[in-house]
Formats: C-alpha cells, sequence, structure tokens
C-alpha cells in the first residue's frame, strides 16, 4: 500500500501540471467552436504566447506581465484569425492550419535571440498545513497560481456558457447562425469575440509552458500540445466538465508512462501514449453512432462560412 | 561571411512543421574554397547543431583567409535534405558537411552526382569515394560522468533521461553505468525514455519522475536544458549534453559532455586545400578533441575532480578501456570476457543493457 501511495502522490501533483496547458488551451478553442467556428490554430497561437510572455517576463522580471502579454499576442493571432474567415470568408480549416505553421515561423524567427536564456520560474503557492498533507498535500495545495486558475476556469466557461444569456446567444450562434441573425444577433461579431478569448488562452497555455513549466524559451516548444487539446474539445463533447476529465487523463497518461518506465515495468512508452489518442477516437465513434448525441452537442454550424446576406 | 537569404519557406504536417532557411552563398572571390554546412536543428539550440556551428565558426576564425563558410539549419531529414545539398554543391561549395544521421542517404545521392565535390557526413556509416564520415566517442565522456555522479549521489539513484534506444544512446548508458558501479557499487541507474531529441516539457517530465522515484543526479542524453532547470528546481544535480549548459542550473550542473567539431573541420578543410583529403572514417574521442567535459562544479570534492582528471587521462592513454571486460548484461550473461575490451563494432552494435541498469530496454 505504502508502495502505491508513493507511486501516486509525485504521478497526481505532475498530473495536474501537465493537464494545466492542455486545460487552458482546450476551453479556449470549445467556446471558439461552441460560436460555430473551428480554429486550427491553436499551436500555432501558443507558440506565440509563448514567446512573447517568455520575452515580456525576461526583461520586466514579471511572470504576470508576462502572461498578459501571453494573452494580448494570442489575442492578436486570434484578431488575425477572425478577421480572415469571418471579414473575410477565409475557409476556417485552411486558415487554421496557415496560422500554426505561421505561429511557429513567426515565434521562432521573434525569438530567436532568447533562446538559452534563462529565467526565474514562477514560484508556487504554500498552504500552510494543507501543502504538507501526505499524498494529496503537493498535488492539491503545492501548485502554481495558473494552476488554480485553470481548475477555476471550467465552471466559469461553464457557467458563462449555460447559465448566462450572453451563452446562450453564442450557442444559438454556433447551432444555426442564420436564424440567430434573423433575430438580430450580431453573429460575426459574437463569433469574432469567441475567437478573441480561444486566442487568449491558448496564449496563456503557451506561457505556461515557457514561463513555468519549462522556463525558457525553446523553438516549437509546445511540441503538438495544441492538437491535443484540439482533439481533447472533440473527446469532451464540447463539455466544460468533460474537457477537465479529458485533460487529466491525457496529462496522466503522459506523466503516468514516465514513471512506470523509471520503475522498470515491461510496458512498451509507445503503447501508454497512444493511449489518450486511441480515447478520443473512440469518443468520437460512440457519439458518431449516436445521431441525437451529436445533434446534442456538435455546434451545428461547426466550421460553416456565414454570409450575412445569403 | 558573405551569407543572403534566398528564400523562407515553411512546410509542416499537423504541428510536426519545421521552419526551413535556406541561405545561399553569395558572389565571393573565386579564389576561397566555399564549405556549406547543413544542420538537421536551429543553430539556437544550444545544443548538438550549435555545436556545430561553433566548429564552423572555428574554421572561419582559423582559416577565414582561404574559405568561407556558409550553412542552413532546420533541414528536415527526408526529401529536402537532398535538394539543399545538391542545391550547395551546384553553387560550388567544394566541401560539404552532413551534420545529422539522416542525412547520409541524400548526401550519398549528392555525392555521386558531383564526384569532384569532397562531402562528409556525421554519424553515419555509408562511404564512397568522395564522401567521408565522421563521430566522435561520447560514451568515453560518459566514463568519465560515471565516476563523478557515482561519487556525488547520496540516494544511489541516477536518473537518465535518453531519447531514443539506439546503439550510440546505450553505449552510453553503459558506459556510464560500468564506470559508476566502480566507485559506487550499491548504485543503480534508471532509465527514462522520451522518444524524442529535442522536446523541453517532455524532458522535463522525465526528470521530474525520475526524481521523484528517489533519483538524486539526473543524467541526459536529450538535446535540451530543461533536465538541468529541474534538477536545479529540486535543489539536485545533473548532467549537461551537448554544450556547456551551466547558466540553466548553476548549482546543479555537475559539468556536461561538449561536443567539439571545430578542430576536425579544419583539419578537413586544410587537407582539402593541401591536396591531401581521403575518404574515411574518423570516430574520435577525448583524445583527438572532438569531446571534452564542461568545467566541473565547484561542488564536486577536489579528490573526486582528481580521480576524474586520472579517468580521462588514463582514457586518453589508452591505459583504460570504458567497455573493459568482465562486463556483465542484465541477466547476469558475460558479454565482454575478462581481460577483453568491446571492440568498436560491438559498441556500434550495443543492443542491451549492462549490470545496474533497471528496467528493460526496449527492442
Amino acid at each position: 500500500m505504502s508502495e502505491v501511495v508513493v507511486f501516486l502522490g509525485p504521478v497526481l501533483a505532475a498530473m495536474l501540471t501537465a493537464a494545466t496547458p492542455l486545460l487552458f488551451a482546450a476551453l479556449g478553442e470549445l467556446v471558439v467552436e461552441k460560436s460555430g467556428v473551428l480554429n486550427l490554430g491553436v499551436e500555432g497561437m501558443m507558440l506565440a504566447g509563448a514567446v512573447i510572455g517568455f520575452m515580456v517576463a525576461a526583461s520586466t522580471g514579471s511572470s504576470t506581465l508576462g502572461f498578459v502579454a501571453a494573452a494580448v499576442a494570442g489575442l492578436a493571432m486570434g484578431a488575425l484569425f477572425g478577421v480572415l474567415t469571418l471579414g473575410l470568408l477565409a475557409n476556417q480549416v485552411a486558415t487554421g492550419l496557415a496560422l500554426t505553421l505561421f505561429g511557429v515561423g513567426l515565434s521562432a524567427l521573434v525569438g530567436q535571440g532568447w533562446v538559452g536564456r534563462p529565467i526565474q520560474d514562477v514560484p508556487e503557492l504554500r498552504i500552510p498545513g494543507l501543502t504538507d498533507l501526505p499524498v494529496i498535500g503537493p498535488a492539491l495545495f503545492g501548485q502554481d497560481a495558473l494552476v488554480y486558475l485553470g481548475l477555476a476556469m471550467v465552471p466559469a466557461v461553464h457557467w458563462f456558457l449555460f447559465s448566462t444569456r450572453a451563452g446562450l446567444v453564442l450557442r444559438a450562434v454556433g447551432e444555426n447562425h442564420a436564424a440567430a441573425h434573423a433575430l438580430g444577433y450580431k453573429v460575426v461579431r459574437i463569433r469574432f469575440l469567441a475567437v478573441l478569448f480561444g486566442g487568449a488562452m491558448s496564449g496563456i497555455a503557451g506561457a505556461y509552458l515557457s514561463l513555468d513549466y519549462t522556463p525558457m524559451w525553446a523553438e516549437n516548444m509546445t511540441a503538438g500540445r495544441g492538437w491535443i487539446a484540439l482533439a481533447l474539445v472533440v473527446f469532451s463533447t464540447w463539455k466544460p466538465g468533460r474537457v477537465l476529465l479529458g485533460a487529466w487523463l491525457f496529462g496522466g497518461v503522459t506523466i503516468a508512462q514516465l514513471h512506470v518506465q523509471g520503475h522498470g515495468f515491461a510496458v512498451p512508452s509507445q503503447l501508454l501514449s497512444m493511449l489518450p489518442y486511441l480515447a478520443t477516437i473512440l469518443v468520437l465513434v460512440a457519439i458518431s453512432r449516436d445521431v441525437a448525441r451529436i445533434r446534442l452537442n456538435a455546434p451545428a454550424c461547426l466550421g460553416k462560412v456565414f454570409h450575412p446576406d445569403g | 561571411m558573405n551569407r543572403r537569404t534566398m528564400g523562407k519557406a515553411l512546410l509542416g504536417l499537423a504541428g510536426a512543421a519545421v521552419a526551413l532557411a535556406v541561405g545561399a552563398g553569395g558572389a565571393v572571390a573565386q579564389d576561397k574554397l566555399k564549405v556549406g554546412f547543413v544542420y538537421v536543428g536551429p543553430i539556437s539550440d544550444h545544443g548538438y547543431s550549435y555545436q556545430h556551428d561553433q566548429g564552423r565558426l572555428q574554421l572561419e576564425k582559423e582559416l577565414g583567409d582561404k574559405v568561407t563558410t556558409t550553412y542552413v539549419e532546420n533541414v528536415p531529414e527526408g526529401a529536402d535534405a537532398e535538394r539543399v545539398i545538391d542545391q550547395l554543391a551546384a553553387q560550388g561549395h567544394k566541401l560539404i558537411f552532413t551534420t545529422s544521421f539522416g542525412f547520409m542517404n541524400p548526401t550519398l545521392k549528392v555525392a555521386q552526382r558531383y564526384p569532384d565535390v569532397k562531402f562528409e557526413h556525421a554519424t553515419g556509416y555509408k562511404r564512397s569515394a568522395n564522401l567521408a564520415t565522421y563521430s566522435a566517442r561520447f560514451y568515453e565522456g560518459r566514463t568519465i560522468v560515471g565516476e563523478i555522479v557515482g561519487k556525488m549521489t547520496k540516494s544511489n539513484v541516477i536518473g537518465y533521461v535518453a531519447s531514443f534506444p539506439i546503439p550510440e544512446v546505450v553505449s552510453g548508458i553503459n558506459a556510464m553505468t560500468i564506470a559508476l558501479r566502480k566507485v559506487n557499487p550499491k548504485a543503480e541507474v534508471r532509465v527514462v525514455w522520451v522518444n524524442s531529441w529535442y522536446d523541453p516539457p517532455k524532458e522535463a517530465e522525465a526528470a521530474k519522475a525520475l526524481i521523484d522515484q528517489g533519483a538524486d543526479v539526473i543524467v541526459q542524453h536529450t538535446d535540451s536544458p530543461a533536465p538541468i532547470q529541474a534538477a536545479e528546481e529540486r535543489g539536485l544535480f545533473a548532467v549537461g549534453q551537448s554544450s556547456d549548459m551551466t547558466r540553466f542550473g548553476p548549482k546543479a550542473h555537475l559539468t556536461a559532455i561538449v561536443d567539439d567539431w571545430g578542430g576536425y573541420y579544419v583539419d578537413r578543410t586544410k587537407k582539402l586545400l593541401a591536396g591531401g583529403w581521403k575518404s574515411e572514417d574518423t570516430w574520435g574521442g577525448i583524445k583527438d578533441a572532438m569531446l571534452h567535459l564542461a568545467p566541473y562544479n565547484p561542488a564536486i570534492p577536489a579528490d573526486v575532480v582528481a580521480t576524474a582528471d586520472k579517468t580521462k587521462a588514463d582514457i586518453v592513454s589508452g591505459a583504460r578501456h570504458p567497455f573493459a571486460g568482465p562486463i556483465k548484461d542484465q541477466s547476469g550473461k558475460e558479454v565482454i570476457p575478462a581481460g577483453k575490451s568491446a571492440t568498436d563494432e560491438q559498441i556500434l552494435k550495443m543492443d542491451y543493457f549492462v549490470e545496474g541498469v533497471v528496467g528493460k530496454l526496449p527492442k
């Protein structure tokens, strides 16, 4: 038993931090998709946030300013996507992919002189008494502020989407933009705001990696986490609570497979790394079999171009 | 350096996007020898490609009056590599260094098309009349590292963040473990494979997982300084890879195995200038100055430094071989008998863990 406890404690703590960037990016993308826009540029927006956040934090010495700048950088990338797809009616899939590629190149270019510069990482919070609890103490009460902010965003996004009028309007735009337009809602403006929110959240997710997780800037350091976040949104069937579960699952498996290797168990690490994606495919198959469920979950106008006059 | 950026194109597929910068040589005085370099990563990686570029800069510094150099960074291993190498050859480069294992076949193909151009490929094994190969005996550095970490560990658990289970990495783990167990028979090595050369977050996660399992020294065979940072954060020790990573963890960084390509690049270029270049395989060690150890952390006691220096001298003189028998594998089977040392071929094909490594080697 004590062996299991020794094994689980650190895994839990590491799992929460590994899940945090996924959580931010996926919650942002969830809101974007709920408004009927598919933005595949999460990876690019994360990288923009990672590099700008790092540069600002390294110059000012303040990680808070770094996170703010990262959110603004992500927001700017989101705005670019919004102008292209909502204003100029460009294809969302192609534009999203282009945004990712653009983000990879741009962040590498901007960050050229910043590679290999160390900075102070974000200090962890310590809650006297609670942090010292065995097993769950360090995991639950010894993380940095962003981890808790990420967790708080889950009920916040859920509340916004399902308990506020603005959330209802946003969902209506995502389900049927023509009807929402006919009712007098500004479809393009609402979607643009959603895209901006998604960009800012991705930017914060990226900065979490460059400021906190591994306090350094390295080219392409998100290493595909933006794509995992996109998979998470589908995995969660567009529900914030399930995004959290998914982020823990995806983050947990990544961490668990490293621990399993270190203990010398003979489980192929590639098999474990593959599991979250397998789970995503299974969820996709499961929800696709049931037409009613898809209708309930996937926004009906997802990825469709909206012509105000058509 | 007369270098003009011809174009910058982005390629990519589902997140594995790569930036490809094509730098083409501009107009130069025709009497100077043009030397080209092809790197797999960005020169700003502060690791593998960075060290190759340091070698190129040394070449410019020492032979700048006779050569001009050009480099192309971020070249993906695949069809693009052939195009980039071909372009360098077509532009009149007479000596071209391709610095990653995956450039092997593209380099060979281009070498056949340009018989009057000399090519050098790092870490590969295919040669032809105008294609030479070169690599460094990184495992020699690992032996010295093993002795140092064996004395510095208190928990007797060494964590090893490894990239891919290929012979170069496996022989490094084994060389370190053999030396480690000589000075500290109770110590063991735990290995985590991250299946990447460069993924800072994953390398950090791996280092933390190892630390959580009791490792108090982290050794890495991946390229980013993330494992050093993880060790620094926890107040433990770590050993860097490819370049001196002290600034990422001034307290943690014990030393690092630093690649040194400059001497080789200067030597080969001089040979070509003098007309004495020929295709051969160079596998250089500490003796040939193809690698060295970064300055030792002041926290290492003087007697440990003295032992490490003696081991280094013995490796250089040949008195000590990193794979001197008897060596037993994990099952206790003797793989190298007493009185013998592993041959180069045995090292290049190493596919087993020695005693002292925990966990199975993925097949």
